[in-house]
């Protein structure tokens, strides 16, 4: 028995289809918008990764915290990414990042930015991450 | 569930605390069909429980301060389970299964672009599933490795003919694992480590 075969996308250059989500509203390519929009102070969010590393500059959360900002707070005593605040807390990761993007503006925690990947990955990264996924 | 401590939200437990020392973290994504078993591998190599991080899709933006949590009735949930590997004290490796469809991509901010690279998981029975997949990591320049997930009622196909299949380059690892085993899994992993290693020393096209 053969597999089926794949038939490649013709010109690499070709712009990929889009998504077949609800249009949104303000041109936005046609992908559908996030439910839990909040806007800072000036409609600006902090640029978040998934594993950007967040560490509270201070174990305990200030009077003025709102619930939610002290759970965060209380969670990241030590570093955590925000995926794993993102499902402690049960929030959206928008919403995490919303919530963060508040606290990074008070300075009540610190973001320890995720390595990107450029163009390659650095190679005494790479070597890293094999040498510790042999000691799993 | 087991709630440590008299926290209303449990946090993670306290072995699996990061160090205080942990500067930075990277990922890698694992990504197929439905039921190739994303989540197994992602719990069978994951040093912590895995956990779920979700995003919600509406057409209307509503307010977080308004209704926390609570208006997601009427929208769409997306949700990922990821886990984690300590690589040292300073380096934290993400594992994310994340289904196919490209649309739930962009949900979170940079999946992709911010990635090392990619494991594409594969059914052989459900072969044509990953065809897509894979052509969309290509366009976004993301390096992927082919892990044949080994179903005891699948087709077993001769890595030659698969690659024929699949229509990828000799480059590409493709490679069967049991993502039920830890060390299997593993293996995908290092091979994709090793893998994006060489794409370092020789660049990525040849």
């Amino acid at each position: 028995m053969t597999p089926p075969r794949r038939r490649r996308r013709s010109p690499r250059n070709d712009t990929p289809p889009r998504p077949a989500g609800p249009a949104g509203k303000e041109g936005t390519g046609g992908n559908p918008e996030r439910l839990y929009v909040v806007a800072g102070p000036d409609g600006a969010r902090a640029d978040l990764d998934l594993v950007t590393l967040i560490v509270a500059r201070s174990p305990d959360p200030p009077p003025s915290a709102t619930p939610e900002q002290a759970a965060l707070l209380r969670l990241c005593a030590a570093p955590l990414s925000v995926a794993e605040l993102s499902a402690y807390l049960s929030l959206p990761f928008s919403a995490v990042t919303a919530l963060l993007t508040e606290l990074l503006t008070a300075e009540l925690v610190q973001a320890r930015s995720s390595i990107v990947r450029t163009a390659l990955p650095d190679r005494s990264l790479l070597e890293a991450v094999m040498h510790g996924l042999q000691r799993l | 569930m087991d709630f440590k401590g008299s926290e209303t939200i449990p946090g993670p437990r306290a072995e699996d605390q990061l160090p205080h020392t942990a500067q930075a973290a990277v990922k890698i994504v694992i990504v197929g069909g439905f039921g190739v078993g994303k989540t197994t591998m992602v719990g069978s190599v994951s040093e912590i429980r895995p956990l779920t991080t979700e995003e919600t899709m509406t057409q209307a933006g509503i307010g977080v301060d308004d209704d926390f949590g609570s208006a997601s009735k009427t929208a769409t949930t997306v949700a990922m389970d990821f886990g984690r590997i300590r690589i040292t004290d300073q380096l934290v490796l993400y594992l994310f299964g994340t289904p196919g469809q490209e649309r739930f991509w962009f949900l979170w901010n940079g999946l992709f672009e911010g990635a090392l690279g990619a494991v594409v998981l594969v059914d052989t029975r459900r072969l044509e599933v990953s065809f897509d997949v894979m052509g969309r990591l290509e366009e976004r320049g993301v390096p992927f490795v082919v892990a044949v997930n080994s179903f005891p009622d699948a087709p077993r196909h001769p890595v030659a003919e698969l690659r024929g299949a699949l229509d990828l380059s000799e480059r590409v690892p493709i490679l069967e694992c049991d993502v039920r085993r830890r060390a299997s899994s593993r293996d995908v992993l290092m091979t994709l480590t090793r893998f994006l290693h060489s794409l370092a020393l020789t660049g990525p096209t040849a």
